[in-house]
């Protein structure tokens, strides 16, 4: 049985690192697209960030030297990652319900990985788990591992009733959201229940994963908590698959398209792509585009269907 | 009205109704009851024989006239060609240009509907869920992944089903002509969706699969602009004896002595208006050329195919015809060999030229290119005209175009000039970056088939109007003149019409202008009363 949960758990977490690594591949290999920045860019120059300006503000900006302020993206992605700062300026009754699911998230995120670090620490060296950092580790990860699971029920209940009963988000809510929803609820629940009320001799985070590590088929492991890891292998598993991946997307949101401002006469490697993907040959059907399949982007570019000649 | 709920379904209705109509009770308020005109001024309704005619089965406008199909095969292979422009607009080969954000928009969007309430149309529309910002994107995110993701019962499970026929695309393709492209709604969506993009990409389907799109910006527009050299249909020859007779009225008026030069090779400076100008404003590109020669600038104007009109109605509709174009102006500057392209009071040209055709030119057709904005508030800001600004002793206000500003990041600089040379200048709230669309973006602005104008302004431009009002909340009093500065071409063609559809300089003496003007208005070497206190 324990064997079993173990291999699962390993399939699920492949599953997830393989429908991340399609995702990003899908999205890194995209061809380059045209510009089309939204501003504030946050990595303008300080007093530029300030009211939202570019570099073209400045006379001649051709002929100044690039400026990339590194701490003006740190100061808006960091709120943004954290606190969802966009969805409390913009949404502040959403904000009170994904906050606390997302933030509850990333608690349970940390205290996967303090369990980690203390299952680690307690191979390494036998028998620390219940002294000095290691016990300190536990304590910690009990608490963030309770605060993660309560913050991240109630933030998808929420999320859940607002869904249901709010017009707005209700005709275009599927049963797919709904069951994403619910999905995130019944298995953190049932997590949170099988550590919170298995008995004294319930194994800990750490002791599950000192045990998937070393494949420990020898401990035993109760139903109900079985259960919970099983649903949130899954669940990991299943997140790649859905737009709630967009942890991975929103990389390529902000980064790839609203901030990037370089210009190709800057870039050799802008100008490679450009020549490489001028060299495609698009099929659009209207008579205007001229687009047989045969001529490329460069050949419809450099035709004027209003005269018939090329420049 | 209010209380009629359209479903995403209702798109594929076979009844040949609109899907909402909009009472005049339906909108938001303005601040100044007594500025609405909507009780004075009925909505014009479309006309039977237009209704029979054309597909106008969206809401109480139609702004594509796209004809009616004749038969049932007719209607099957305009959806045919709906699903093949579909497929095309996520493959590399078709829409390299756009398939990044496109994509992610598709996969990634949360429903959370945080965009909605930054949308101008949507609010002024009393919310209407048709205008929502998130109802066209759900259709096509429903589409994609039922006909180009090929997904089964469990994706329509997990992504909604939808069914496509002839009444969805013919609704689809108004509903893509009811969003300004202004981009405030991705502006605030936390995942970083682009609602807009997904109104510029369905245009693009219709205009680049099956030949649809708006007569104004493709026939009249990037058409003629190809083959004549403008869209408003001025060849070389006219537009220089225009702006001949537009030098003689300014050196009249200034009591300076005006020449615009024209095909200087190896200028400093190749400035491109937007020729609209020199038809509908000639006073701009008047002031430019005496700000330019009395800054002492070495700048030329071109009579080559393209290169005297800025337009690039292709940004908001159509890849093929904005690369064509952009390389019309990139050629226009390299064949003169000037050292930077500085595109004139027109938004949607500095986006088109400056940040989007960037990976469009390469080598020697990337000519660099600056904003008149830049240019102007170096030529103010370091003195190198006198200036007097007890001249423009009146209210102004500074709408701030879209594609200049929250698109470009061209901000600081004509606010720094209208603070120096404004002594009452003061902001619409919000402004800048955050600011809202004059409602006439994306083309809207030239448009106006059939009653679309009663939306353009009751609607689209009805947030703006609210802005306007509130700004000049002190002095409403018609005896005290007051300016609204609209650096942008097409923005300045909307609150021409709107302003006079709400009566705004009858009323409360509102006029609207560029920024140059004020700048000549300014300058102490021309005569007083540069700028005309009548509306124009």
């Amino acid at each position: 049985m324990t064997a079993a949960l173990y291999l699962f758990l390993y399939a699920m977490i492949l599953v997830f690192a393989a429908g991340c690594a399609v995702r990003i591949y899908r999205y890194a290999t995209a061809p380059m697209h045209l510009r089309w920045e939204l501003y504030p860019v946050p990595h303008e120059e300080p007093h530029r960030v300030r009211h939202g300006g570019s570099y073209f503000e400045a006379p001649d900006w051709w002929t100044r030297p690039v400026h990339f302020n590194l701490a003006g993206e740190l100061k808006f992605m960091i709120p943004e990652m954290i606190f969802l700062k966009g969805l409390w300026e913009f949404n502040r009754p959403m904000w009170r319900r994904s906050f606390p699911f997302h933030f509850g998230l990333y608690l349970l995120i940390g205290t996967a990985a303090l369990a980690a670090v203390a299952a680690v620490l307690d191979l390494i060296a036998a028998g620390t788990s219940s002294t000095g950092l290691g016990w300190a580790i536990a304590r910690l990860y009990t608490v963030t591992g309770l605060a993660g699971a309560i913050l991240c029920v109630v933030g998808a209940l929420g999320l859940l009733h607002r869904r249901l009963t709010d017009p707005k988000l209700r005709l275009y809510t599927t049963p797919g959201d709904i069951f994403n929803l619910v999905f995130f609820v019944v298995a953190v629940a049932l997590l949170f229940a099988g550590f919170a009320f298995g008995g004294p001799d319930t194994p800990g985070p750490a002791a599950i994963v000192r045990g998937l590590v070393r494949f420990d088929t020898g401990l035993e492991i109760p139903a109900t908590l079985a259960v919970g890891l099983a649903l949130a292998g899954l669940l990991i598993a299943y997140i790649p698959m859905t737009h709630m991946s967009h942890f991975i997307a929103k990389w390529f949101t902000y980064h790839e398209i609203r901030w990037d401002d370089q210009p190709i006469a800057r870039s050799r490697r802008l100008a490679r792509k450009l020549a490489e993907q001028l060299a495609y040959r698009p099929t659009w059907a209207a008579a205007h585009v001229g687009a047989d399949g045969s001529k490329t982007w460069a050949d419809v570019a450099t035709t004027n269907p209003a005269q018939g000649a090329k420049r | 009205m209010k209380d009629k709920k359209i479903d995403l379904k209702d798109m594929s209705r076979t009844e040949r109704e609109p899907l909402v109509h909009l009472e005049d009770g339906d909108l938001m308020p303005l601040p100044v009851p007594s500025a609405d005109v909507v009780t004075e001024r009925r909505w014009t309704p479309l006309s039977e024989q237009i209704r029979e005619k054309y597909e106008c089965i969206l809401d109480d406008t139609c702004a594509v006239n796209v004809p009616r199909p004749q038969s049932k095969e007719e209607e099957e292979e305009l959806v045919r060609k709906f699903l093949s422009g579909l497929d095309k607009l996520f493959s590399k080969e078709n829409n390299w240009t756009f398939l990044l954000p496109l994509v992610l928009t598709m996969e990634h969007c949360a429903k959370c509907q945080t965009c909605s309430e930054a949308c101008h149309i949507y609010e002024a529309s009393g919310r209407n869920e048709l205008y929502r910002p998130t109802f066209r994107s759900e259709i096509m995110r429903r589409l994609y992944y039922k006909y180009v993701k090929h997904g089964g019962l469990l994706s329509a499970w997990q992504h909604g089903d939808i069914e496509v026929n002839w009444p969805l695309v013919a609704r689809l393709i108004e509903l893509s002509y009811r969003c300004n492209l202004c981009r405030r709604c991705a502006q605030t969506c936390p995942i970083g969706a682009d609602n807009g993009l997904v109104a510029h990409e369905l245009r693009k389907l219709f205009s680049q699969e099956m030949g649809i799109a708006a007569k104004e910006i493709h026939d009249s527009g990037s058409m003629l602009q190809l083959k004549v050299g403008s869209s408003t249909g001025m060849n070389a020859l006219v537009v220089k004896d225009n702006i001949e007779f537009i030098d003689e009225d300014m050196s009249e008026k200034t009591g300076i002595k005006v020449e615009t030069p024209w095909d200087v090779e190896g200028a400093d400076v190749l400035l491109i208006h937007n020729a609209g100008e020199i038809l509908a404003w000639p006073e701009n590109p008047g002031a430019f050329a005496v700000i330019l020669n009395a800054a002492g600038i070495k700048w030329t104007l071109s009579s080559e195919l393209a290169g005297y009109d800025s337009i690039n109605y292709g940004v908001w509709y159509d890849d093929a015809q904005f690369a064509r174009v952009a390389l019309k102006h990139a050629e226009a500057a390299r064949k003169l060999k000037v050292k930077k392209i500085v595109l004139g009071e027109c938004g949607h040209a500095h986006k088109s030229l400056s940040v989007i055709a960037d990976r469009v030119l390469d080598g020697e057709y990337n000519i660099p290119r600056e904003s008149s904005m830049t240019l102007l508030h170096d030529i103010v800001m370091n003195g190198r005209i006198k200036l007097d600004p007890s001249r423009n002793d009146f209210p102004v206000t500074l709408h701030d175009p879209c594609n200049l500003v929250r698109l470009m990041g061209v901000v600081e600089p004509q606010r720094e000039i209208l603070r120096k040379i404004c002594p009452k200048f003061r902001e619409m709230e919000p402004h800048g970056v955050d600011n809202y669309c004059c409602g006439g973006g994306s083309g809207f602005a030239i448009m106006s088939p059939n009653n679309f104008s009663d939306w353009r302004f009751r609607v689209a431009g009805r947030k703006k109007m609210e802005q306007i009002l509130n700004a000049f909340a002190d002095c409403l009093d018609p005896s005290i003149p007051k300016y609204l500065c609209a650096p942008c071409s097409n923005c300045k063609g909307q609150f021409r019409d709107m302003l006079a559809y709400y009566d705004m300089w009858e009323k409360y003496r509102i006029l609207y202008g560029g920024l140059v003007e004020l700048i000549v208005n300014a300058m102490v070497d021309v005569k007083p009363g540069f700028i005309e206190w009548e509306w124009h």
